[in-house]
């Protein structure tokens, strides 16, 4: 299976996600975002860095680009997308995913390791977790906070959307174990289909059992689902 | 066609959290200054040619809804002035 991972100018996480990739037995390809997507990509990882060195907002001008309308497209013909941290804040600016994500609470930079319970474990990204299981993942972001009308929050609660929720290592949800102070402490959201999904942590980062924990295994492994 | 200056304010919404704001707020507050709150806001100053005030509201409008802002948490206003 032939996983894209879309390079924007200051992506900085496309090569950790190609070698994450083929780890697990996929063909990671690295892809300009000026070439266009390839014919008979099985995948999209749209990867984490700071593409246009967040001019404006983060995501948003790496949102308009040209490539980003094939993305859409090929989302909506049901190729799975999965947008990690820099590639969930375009996600959402391109309207694949609901929401936004701004600026930390802390108005500070955070990279440190976070508790996540699993909220959904049926989709394709969390079905290698049991519902409520707590995994542990890098974050590295100063624009993560989850934000959207309490409304439209509840509606994506109610339809199973939340993947990923902060928690302490008991799976505890607290204000505490919220580390950017994301609305309902939701780390990570499926667009209208759950083939579709962006995550501000970074599985990527804890995929080669080389650098210690490989929690994040299972989301990467949803590309095969 | 006449040349006008569409200014384009946008602000986040009301009740989104602004820590930009708030930790600017506080260093004033540091600095001796009393004030009760603090809002950031950016501004964007776009010239261009339009047949009247209305038609370069409403390209600024499209530019606000496509780019500049992000409806999710930004509210926004326009003015436009014949440029001078």
């Amino acid at each position: 299976m032939t996983i894209a991972v879309i390079q924007f100018g200051g992506s900085n996480c496309d090569r950790d996600s190609v070698q994450a990739l083929e780890s697990l037995g996929f063909d990671g390809e690295l892809v300009w975002h000026e070439d266009g997507l390839p014919e008979d990509v099985d995948g999209i990882v749209l990867p984490g860095g700071f593409s246009y060195g967040d001019y404006l907002r983060a995501g948003a001008m790496a949102a308009h680009s040209p490539i980003m309308a094939e993305v859409r497209e090929a989302a909506s013909d049901g190729t799975p997308v999965l947008g990690i941290c820099n590639g969930a804040q375009i996600g959402c600016e391109s309207s694949l995913t609901p929401g936004a994500f701004t600026t930390n609470e802390s108005a500070r930079f955070q990279c440190e390791h976070v508790h996540l319970r699993v909220e959904n474990a049926e989709t394709p990204w969390t079905s290698q977790y049991e519902q409520g299981e707590v995994v542990e993942l890098p974050i590295a972001h100063g624009e993560g906070r989850y934000e959207i009308s309490d409304d439209r929050l509840d509606e994506l609660e109610a339809e199973d959307r939340i993947l990923f929720k902060y928690c302490d290592e008991n799976g505890e949800v607290t204000p505490e174990a919220n580390p950017n102070g994301s609305k309902h402490s939701v780390a990570g959201v499926t667009g209208e289909d759950d083939h579709i999904a962006v995550m501000m942590p970074h599985p990527e980062r804890a995929t080669l059992s080389d650098l210690g924990r490989t929690d994040g295994q299972g989301v990467l492994k949803g590309f095969a689902e | 066609m006449t040349a006008f200056t569409a200014t384009v304010t946008i602000r986040l919404k009301r009740g989104v959290l602004d820590p930009e704001a708030e930790t600017t707020q506080r260093s004033l507050e540091r600095l001796g200054f009393d004030l009760n709150d603090l809002r950031s806001a950016d501004v964007f100053e776009l010239d261009l040619d339009a047949d009247s005030a209305e038609d370069a509201a409403e390209r600024a409008e499209e530019m606000a809804e496509r780019l500049l802002a992000n409806p999710t948490i930004h509210d926004y206003d326009i003015e436009v002035a014949q440029a001078e």
